[in-house]
């Protein structure tokens, strides 16, 4: 009896204590990725001396994704006015589509879908070059050298995204209206004409702002959440194909959640 | 000069290190040897100040490493080089651009300027045909001979090698330990070599310290380690599978 007593002891023990060291780790990176970020901020003065750097990591993180945000965003574009489309014209009030696009384009999906992308094309390359980069003892050979990880690896990246990632959800959202248009026109009998003019008449500045003000907030949660998991790596290859799935899960979550609060704040109540 | 004094390290549960002094005198080379595991590589990391000891302190010109500030750390930095047991190589960087990135990033010169520097460290190694060459195109003596180029470029004080001639052929380790000797000779700089080559260990050493479970168990001059009478050392020296020190 009190062996089987002490087992159960011992594995409630062994939960509490697995859970808090959890608790703890995710403490520790969270705190980690703050003051990384804010590390970064600093770093911003040398960013005109970086420059080459940045453009190389725009073309990385940037140019070489738009293919898959092309083909994406138009369908993504396709689809959404197609349910709706197909929905709305039973009613009589296809001409709604437009605007629905336009709407839910700018306010959310431009942002959302590209962040998405972004995450799993640049994001998870960011924290298996860095995690690599770690566990190969490359960033104990440049803090050798006295030259700061945070100003040579991770501001680049960091600026990059906050530059590309707006950038191509202007070129999403333009996109998916008009992967929109072409399902309006075949399918709901709207002519490309009536469907910009409606397009045009529906963009507020408003949600413009919003918008890209979400592409930067998810421009710096993915390159920070990304980088800081491959400076965090160890173990070898197992921890940077570790410190990659995490990098990645971590964004798309904290793109999902932050993503909520930023359209509460600007479209409803607070929670 | 190098002190350390009296530094304890544990990871976890694990005591790495156990109260550990040691000192080094300027333009010495020091080797300290020891079994996988035994916390050699951890006392170099300690010196380069990427660990701070639980307990005791390391010292590099009478200055504390440990605890000491970023400005600070990179002031005693500033000494020293590291060559790193894989070459630590930044991998999208050639290889002139490797031993030039210290120099580059901290604008120690004009272009012309770096490149003279960098083609002359490359030819005391013997490297003048790879400058061009990707880090991925190069052999693991060779990747390790542009570490120690990037490692001298700033003509440092004080160099750590940590297993620098691991996974080379005897050939090259020789050719290794003939550099870690030039170093020495034209150069006078200190060094700290962490190895388990014996032979190595006894071309290039002016002293040897051998590290068991964490503690210096001898220290001495090559021939004194080589006629210790202390048996761990000479299971160690001799590599014999029979003896105290579990296998």
């Amino acid at each position: 009896m009190k062996e089987i007593v002490r087992n159960y002891q011992s594995d409630i023990y062994g939960i509490f204590s697995s859970v808090g060291e959890r608790m703890l780790y995710q403490v520790k990176f969270s705190g980690f990725t703050l003051i990384l970020i804010f590390n970064t901020f600093l770093q911003l003065r040398y960013a005109f001396s970086k420059r080459r750097e940045i453009i190389k990591q725009m073309y990385v993180s940037g140019v070489k994704s738009m293919m898959v945000c092309s083909i994406v965003a138009l369908f993504g574009g396709m689809i959404l006015s197609l349910h709706s489309g197909v929905e709305l014209k039973k009613w009589g009030q296809q001409d709604v589509v437009p605007i629905l696009m336009i709407n839910v384009m700018n306010k959310e999906m431009g942002s959302f879908l590209t962040a998405i992308i972004l995450t799993a094309f640049s994001g998870a390359a960011m924290a298996a070059e860095i995690g690599t980069m770690k566990v190969s003892e490359e960033i104990d050979a440049l803090e050798m050298m006295s030259i700061n990880p945070v100003k040579y690896l991770v501001m680049p990246r960091i600026v990059s995204m906050m530059i590309m990632l707006p950038t191509l959800s202007i070129y999403t959202i333009v996109l998916g209206v008009f992967g929109g248009a072409v399902v309006s026109y075949f399918q709901l009998g709207l002519t490309f004409e009536d469907y910009y003019h409606r397009v045009y008449e529906s963009i507020w500045l408003k949600d413009m702002y919003v918008g890209l003000l979400k592409s930067l907030v998810f421009a710096v949660i993915i390159s920070s959440i990304s980088c800081a998991n491959g400076l965090m790596a160890q173990n070898g290859a197992l921890g940077v194909g570790r410190a990659t799935r995490i990098s990645v899960v971590s964004s798309y979550l904290m793109v999902l959640i932050i993503g909520y609060f930023i359209t509460s704040l600007f479209y409803g109540g607070f929670m | 000069m190098i002190e350390v004094r009296n530094i304890s390290k544990r990871f976890g549960k694990v005591v790495v290190l156990d109260n550990v002094s040691l000192t080094i005198e300027n333009g010495e080379t020091f080797v300290i040897i020891g079994q996988s595991g035994a916390g050699k590589t951890t006392i170099l990391r300690h010196i380069a100040g990427f660990f701070d000891p639980d307990q005791g302190d390391v010292l590099i010109d009478g200055m504390k490493m440990n605890g000491a500030g970023s400005g600070k750390k990179r002031m005693l930095r500033e000494k020293m080089g590291f060559l790193f047991q894989s070459g630590a190589l930044i991998n999208w960087l050639n290889v002139k651009e490797n031993v030039a990135l210290p120099l580059v990033e901290h604008k120690l010169g004009t272009k012309d300027e770096i490149d003279k520097i960098v083609d002359e460290k490359l030819s005391l190694l013997q490297l003048d045909d790879a400058a061009e060459k990707m880090p991925s195109d190069i052999s693991g003596g060779m990747k390790k001979r542009v570490g120690l180029a990037r490692a001298i470029v700033r003509n440092p004080e004080i160099i750590l090698y940590d297993e620098p001639t691991s996974g080379l052929d005897p050939v090259m380790s020789a050719r290794i330990d003939e550099l870690i000797l030039r170093m020495q000779r034209e150069l006078g700089v200190t060094s700290v070599v962490v190895t388990h080559d014996m032979d190595s260990a006894y071309r290039i050493a002016d002293r040897i310290a051998m590290l068991y479970q964490g503690r210096i168990i001898e220290c001495g001059t090559p021939e004194q380690i080589r006629e210790s009478i202390n048996p761990y050392v000479r299971q160690f020296v001799e590599g014999k599978l029979t003896g105290p020190i579990e296998v």
